[in-house]
């Protein structure tokens, strides 16, 4: 963990209320892992009072990216800062996603990638560091499912495209790819036809994170889940960030924000 | 020839602190978390989070949300009680090279003060015992220790008694005259007191009409109590003569100031540690070169200097 002054590059809505946001953070950028996150101050002193978590969207060389959406009054005063100015930032933060199942030469399972609306922010981090691991076997494609209330709201298709992807999509109202929520399509792929072991990575609404974890367990396909929850610290401090899982409370900042999804008592 | 730096060094008890800057109960884990943003060794001295006898899981989440200018937090003292603090943190935190003040609380009997005071006292690597009669989130109790006199005489006296180790009282603001618990305090014994805990409030989500805090009261902090704080550091200064560890709200050389002249003898930093880390070193800078610059040879000549 380190605390700098990150210089932003670039700041800019993409489609909706959603914002694309680079920092210039060389000291930080190399340490990242995908499923970390980064914590930053949005303004001066005072108000909003607390650091706001962001994870970690894309890293190139010295520069990270964040995927946000103006939900409030500090991603409001986020979205208003400028190219050139300088933002308190503390990262990496908390634990990333596990990808021991893809390190090895015999790896033999094969990543499906699962994001709920915001939640493709840190999977796509995950997208390009997988591409990078499983670089020796370009035939092995990496399985993204993205969910959406709506077409327009669709997030990172082409990015997730353009690492050699497959991306398929469910909208909540059937006006692109299938209709419902992406867990149901995920649990769709799994009853039709035999497929090799696979490793589920998923982000997005809890609801959704509880159903994808009860697919994992019925078909017996492990489940990693980025976990959110409001924090005040971000380093584990405060223990304000905790989720109840089988071995008691847990920090999501500290022991999460990536969970194995049957460890988690989601209530 | 370079001018000698103003004394920082402040006696709390038998306690010797070589600057007045420490860090609140709760605010500061138990140090470890923060090894990455500082050396940690500058600092006055680490008060830990509150341990209790037994272990404590907590209350349920959501046990934070932010307010203005402020934050609540209700995290019902979790800990891993007194056994695994022995054996599992105090090793990490003793060899940090600052005092380690350990905050200890009961979950009911006040009578586990004294199995906590005697259990510490026989321990090197606590400096001090401070009592949190203060913490206002354990579930289904209705009043303080720290809201009455005759309670705080009680407690602290039951703990004076069993320990020779400095002992600071901690003080809760949610209180009528808080100069009352504060004599009481002294009478019993206590060596130091610090205020203010947090202060009691709600707040609600009104598309749910659900509080942001699943025990519904909690305790709010940050610089929105710091006015609080240093009114009642002002007055207690005035009752007793002990010293006063001062915090609520300090976010920065400036407000840390302010609590100085109202009467304190030391600070701690609290809620701010949350967004700036290594806040706590760059006060310690930052009140040296605030004395330099009002040419003052010691931080105790600031204390109690508010002019009214």
């Amino acid at each position: 963990m380190l605390q700098i002054r990150a210089k932003l590059i670039y700041n800019k809505n993409i489609t909706g209320n959603f914002f694309h946001l680079t920092l210039r953070a060389p000291r930080i950028s190399g340490k990242c892992l995908p499923g970390q996150f980064i914590s930053v101050k949005v303004n001066g002193p005072n108000e909003p009072l607390l650091r706001r978590p962001f994870g970690i969207h894309k890293v190139k060389g010295s520069d990270m990216e964040v995927l946000y959406e103006v939900v409030g009054r500090g991603t409001e005063i986020l979205s208003q800062r400028k190219a050139g100015e300088y933002l308190d930032l503390i990262g990496p933060l908390g634990n990333g996603f596990d990808l021991g199942a893809f390190s090895g030469s015999r790896a033999s399972s094969s990543p499906v990638i699962v994001a709920g609306g915001m939640g493709v922010a840190p999977l796509l981090f995950l997208a390009q560091r997988l591409r990078g691991l499983r670089a020796s076997s370009p035939k092995l494609r990496t399985e993204v499912l993205i969910g959406a209330k709506t077409a327009s709201s669709i997030l990172c298709e082409k990015e997730f495209k353009n690492l050699g992807c497959d991306v398929k999509i469910a909208t909540d109202d059937g006006s692109r790819g299938f209709k419902g929520y992406v867990s149901g399509l995920l649990e769709r792929g799994l009853n039709t036809g035999r497929r090799p072991p696979i490793v589920i990575y998923a982000c997005g609404p809890r609801l959704m994170l509880k159903e994808i974890s009860r697919i994992s367990e019925k078909y017996n396909a492990p489940a990693q889940a980025s976990l959110e929850e409001h924090m005040a610290c971000g380093i584990g401090a405060c223990l304000g960030c905790v989720v109840n899982t089988k071995k008691g409370f847990e920090r999501v900042c500290k022991e999460g924000p990536v969970f194995r999804a049957n460890e988690i008592i989601w209530g | 020839m370079r001018k000698k730096e103003a004394r920082l060094a402040v006696n709390i008890g038998k306690l010797k602190l070589k600057n007045p800057v420490m860090v609140a109960s709760g605010t500061f884990g138990y140090a470890e978390e923060f090894a990455d943003f500082m050396n940690l060794k500058q600092l006055g001295a680490v008060v830990t989070k509150t341990i209790t006898l037994k272990p404590r899981q907590g209350n349920p989440p959501p046990r934070t949300c932010e307010t203005p200018a402020g934050m609540l937090n209700s995290i019902g003292l979790e800990n891993p009680g007194v056994d695994a603090f022995i054996s599992k943190k105090l090793p990490i935190l003793k060899k940090i090279g600052a005092p380690v003040i350990v905050s200890i609380a009961s979950e009911g009997d006040p009578d586990e003060f004294i199995s906590l005071a005697k259990r510490l006292d026989k321990i090197n690597g606590a400096a001090a015992i401070e009592l949190n009669i203060s913490c206002p989130n354990i579930r289904g109790k209705t009043s303080l220790i720290s809201q009455d006199p005759g309670s705080t005489f009680k407690v602290v006296k039951m703990v004076r008694e069993v320990t020779g180790k400095t002992l600071i009282t901690k003080l809760s603001p949610n209180v009528t005259d808080i100069t009352e618990i504060a004599a009481a305090a002294e009478k019993a014994g206590s060596d130091a007191v610090s205020l203010i805990n947090t202060l009691t409030g709600t707040s609600i989500d009104t598309d749910t009409k659900r509080p942001r805090i699943a025990s519904v009261i909690a305790g709010l902090s940050g610089p929105a109590i710091r006015p609080v704080a240093v009114r009642m550091i002002w007055e207690v200064s005035r009752k007793i003569k002990i010293p006063i560890i001062g915090m609520g709200g300090i976010m920065d050389t400036p407000s840390a100031l302010e609590f100085f002249i109202a009467g304190a003898s030391a600070i701690s930093t609290g809620t701010a540690n949350f967004i700036n880390p290594a806040l706590s070193v760059e006060i310690i800078s930052g009140l040296k070169k605030y004395l330099a610059r009002n040419k003052l040879r010691d931080i105790k000549e600031l204390v109690g200097t508010l002019k009214s």
